[in-house]
């Protein structure tokens, strides 16, 4: 079992390596992309005898108090067999 | 009264903050290993600047699980000195024990230059040997310093007056131009309620000696120290 997370800045906060991702695309012409933000993305390997709903509070503990600052990020988490 | 220097795997201050702390401050200090959980002999700990576990996930986000950390908020709880440099701002933060966090510099560079700041706040055991609206020369070296809160959160800042420093030019007007890095109302550095932490991305261990292009920074430490003996 897998727990895919994903780490975004919120809304409010200023990104900017997206913003210099952005000029750098639009610098190659892609001048219909409007903006870009950077975030992360983690796979967490489970045990296979966790149930779903273990796994998603699981990785939602992990998200919420290692991979995530819940000050300045967002997380949702996703978990695939 | 004696000093401690935390130590994390990734610190690259720890040996001015303790250069400063027995030649400037005469005092006693150790280093403090970030596995030792006995904090009882010290009156104030430095929470040095480097790249504890080398910024990985975010800059001070994996140190905050240090053994050292939970004794570093129990002595803090106490009401004892705990003062972070640089990255030592940004594990307090990521700690819970300062407010807000520090994100990537605006401009996206490593910023590495003397910069002024402004004593926003002398009320504090920080600053209590500086004046209010003195200007410090005081380098700055990070990438990740852009101090960034929600709305509520700078406003409790401003009215608790727990934003210590705020970047400024030589004359002391605070503007974008003398903002090195996008942090959020200019802010430097900033204190918990009880003001005795304190986070700055400011390195004023570095700004000693005249020898080092300024000696601004001694009277941040002569201040802490003269708290420190009041209390003892």
């Amino acid at each position: 079992m897998k727990a895919k997370v994903y780490v975004t800045l919120k809304p409010s906060v200023l990104d900017p390596q997206g913003k210099a991702i952005h000029h750098s695309i639009e610098l190659l012409g892609f001048e219909q992309i409007k903006d870009i933000r950077q975030g992360k993305y983690f796979e967490v390997a489970l045990d296979a005898s966790l149930s779903e709903t273990e796994a998603q509070e699981t990785a939602e503990k992990i998200a919420k108090n290692v991979l995530a600052n819940p000050v300045i990020e967002d997380y949702r988490v996703e978990i695939v067999d | 009264m004696k000093f401690g220097v935390l130590v994390f795997p990734g610190s690259n201050c720890d040996h001015d903050a303790y250069h400063v702390v027995s030649k400037h401050v005469g005092q006693p200090v150790d280093f403090v290993w970030h596995k030792q959980t006995d904090l009882s002999q010290y009156d104030a700990l430095i929470v040095p600047g480097g790249f504890s576990y080398g910024d990985y996930l975010r800059a001070g986000a994996l140190a905050k699980f240090s053994p050292v950390m939970n004794a570093v908020k129990d002595f803090a709880a106490q009401g004892k000195y705990v003062f972070g440099i640089c990255n030592g701002f940004q594990i307090l933060c990521e700690a819970g024990l300062l407010p807000g966090a520090l994100i990537r510099n605006k401009n996206l560079h490593f910023v590495c230059k003397h910069i002024n700041v402004k004593v926003e706040n002398k009320n504090t055991p920080y600053t209590s040997e500086l004046g209010a609206g003195d200007v410090l020369s005081i380098p700055i070296a990070h990438a990740e310093g852009n101090y960034v809160c929600d709305d509520e959160t700078l406003q409790q800042l401003e009215e608790n007056n727990q934003i210590v420093f705020r970047y400024c030019d030589e004359n002391g007007e605070t503007s974008d131009q003398s903002n090195p890095n996008g942090s959020r109302s200019n802010i430097a550095g900033i204190c918990n309620l009880d003001r005795n932490v304190i986070g700055m991305m400011p390195h004023p261990e570095r700004a000693c000696e005249e020898l080092l292009g300024s000696n601004d920074g001694r009277d941040i430490f002569r201040s802490l120290t003269k708290a420190i003996a009041a209390k003892n």
